[in-house]
């Protein structure tokens, strides 16, 4: 694999992270751990108690003025202004035919000041959408140059951050945020991520990062808690059926076939949101599906899916599941192609290997 | 990676497996260098016994929970023999791959004088 030339970057965590015995691997330009222990390790451990991870990759932009709620709501598809104070929703940055830039996160932390949580790997195109015609009454700042994140997700998260922080709210619910008081002030801390479990997201400033992780993996300890890598990320956000830019996500795949129309209010104005109503009205020719494999092969993005003896798509995500014990998949294939309950068959080295479709969803919370 | 077990008895490929030779049967794995790298092996898709190998050629297929690995045969031969307990374990290579044997080839000629020594092997981790 060809890296990219600009020197790879590391977040402060990166000592911490050999030092807990991570395996650091090349990720969007950053030197990440994929593993500390293993990857099937660490993803029980989120399904079962909890698991740390560091996110201070992705990157954090803020909006804030009286023209802020416009100016995102013009260039992201969700609806901005159903955002209370506190609250949070997974939304997305469209191009102009109404393919995905990147998959955000947008945020209300005030009457007028809102953030925007980025993919590491978008962060540069991201920055240069959202400010290239940034009208003079928002105020921007890239908060991936001052803050950190860190990810606290699985059953116990509640228990540990509350043993951490007393002044945590800990019945805010899914997609809210508050602040707790952690290692260095009080700081944001929203009740969302990426892996199908509770769980919390922190966002303290860089001089209080190492402080915050530190803290948080001693006060966890005694409920089980361990430091987990970018591989049982991505298991446990396949498992519970969330999309992954480069892989379910693209410039060259609209939201209405990759299972985010539930993000897109076609009844409001932003660029690209003529082409999705138009792709509505004459129906998208592709959609996503989840494959569970009848076999032990496992299948990998890129893997033709066949139905009989055509070929109708692609896997776009694939692993062994850690839960389920078996292959299991995302693919995007031709619309009605393949039924919920039918069978498919994933080429794998050659052989047609028969698997059930299934929805996408493939572990739910207990 | 001076952590990595690399017994002395073995030969190496580059490719990292390990190569046992007794008689004309070359017992080949992958080694703990090898095993590390990959994390968590979930799958090992074994070959048919009576099947033909060619050196370079994959022999097997390592299937970890993050990436998939071909092991390469190290000469011309033929598998007698496939390690069936892969089957249901294959996380067994994870906790001792050189216990975990993968194929039996019985060669049809003498090992590649290419073949690396453990210092060898070593050397070029």
């Amino acid at each position: 694999m060809k890296e990219d030339p600009v020197e790879t970057r590391e977040t402060l965590l990166a000592s911490r992270h050999v030092a807990l015995g991570a395996r650091m691997v090349p990720f969007s330009g950053w030197n990440m751990p994929v593993q500390y222990k293993g990857i099937v390790e660490e993803h029980r451990a989120v399904r079962e108690k909890a698991g740390l991870f560091d996110v201070s990759h992705m990157g954090r932009f803020v909006f804030s003025g009286p023209g802020a709620l416009a100016h995102l709501e013009s260039l992201t598809t969700n609806r901005v202004s159903a955002l209370v104070i506190g609250q949070f929703q997974y939304s997305s940055l469209p191009n102009e035919k109404g393919g995905l830039i990147d998959d955000i996160l947008v945020g209300r932390l005030g009457p007028q000041e809102y953030h925007v949580v980025v993919n590491a790997g978008n962060l540069a195109r991201d920055r240069q959408e959202l400010t290239a015609a940034l009208p003079a009454d928002v105020r921007f700042s890239d908060e991936s140059l001052t803050h950190g994140i860190i990810a606290l997700q699985g059953p116990a998260s509640a228990k540990i951050l509350k043993a951490l922080a007393p002044d945590l709210d800990e019945s805010i619910g899914t997609y809210r945020c508050t602040h707790a008081t952690l290692p260095g002030g009080r700081i944001l801390v929203s009740r969302t991520g990426y892996t199908g479990e509770d769980g919390f997201e922190l966002y303290p400033r860089l001089e209080h990062l190492v402080a915050v992780w530190d803290a948080l993996l001693e006060a966890g300890a005694p409920h089980g808690l361990v430091p987990a890598g970018l591989g049982a990320r991505d298991s446990l956000r396949l498992e519970a059926g969330y999309s992954l830019y480069g892989h379910e996500l693209s410039e060259s795949a609209s939201p209405l076939e990759t299972g985010l129309a539930w993000i897109c209010d076609l009844t409001k104005e932003f660029r690209g949101s003529q082409a999705l109503v138009r792709q509505k009205t004459s129906g998208v020719p592709r959609a996503i599906v989840g494959l569970s494999m009848e076999g032990r092969a496992i299948p990998r993005q890129g893997y033709p899916v066949w139905n009989g003896s055509r070929k109708v798509g692609e896997v776009t995500s694939g692993t062994q599941s850690p839960a389920l014990g078996r292959g299991i998949a995302m693919a995007l294939v031709e619309a009605g192609s393949l039924d919920k309950g039918g069978q498919a068959f994933v080429e794998i080295r050659g052989k047609q290997e028969p698997a059930q479709v299934v929805d996408r969803r493939f572990v739910r919370r207990a | 990676m001076s952590d990595s077990l690399i017994p002395q008895n073995l030969k190496y490929a580059t490719t990292h497996e390990w190569i046992l030779l007794e008689g004309e049967v070359a017992t080949l794995g992958i080694t703990d260098h090898a095993q590390h790298e990959l994390g968590d092996i979930v799958f090992v898709e074994l070959p048919e016994v009576g099947q033909k190998v060619e050196p370079g050629k994959g022999v097997a297929v390592i299937e970890a929970v993050k990436t998939v690995a071909d092991v390469y045969a190290p000469a011309a031969g033929e598998v007698v023999e496939v390690n069936t307990v892969l089957a249901d374990d294959a996380g067994s290579i994870n906790r001792d791959a050189y216990g975990s044997w993968i194929v039996k080839i019985r060669l049809s000629g003498p090992l590649p004088s290419d073949l690396l020594d453990a210092s060898g092997y070593q050397a070029q981790l």
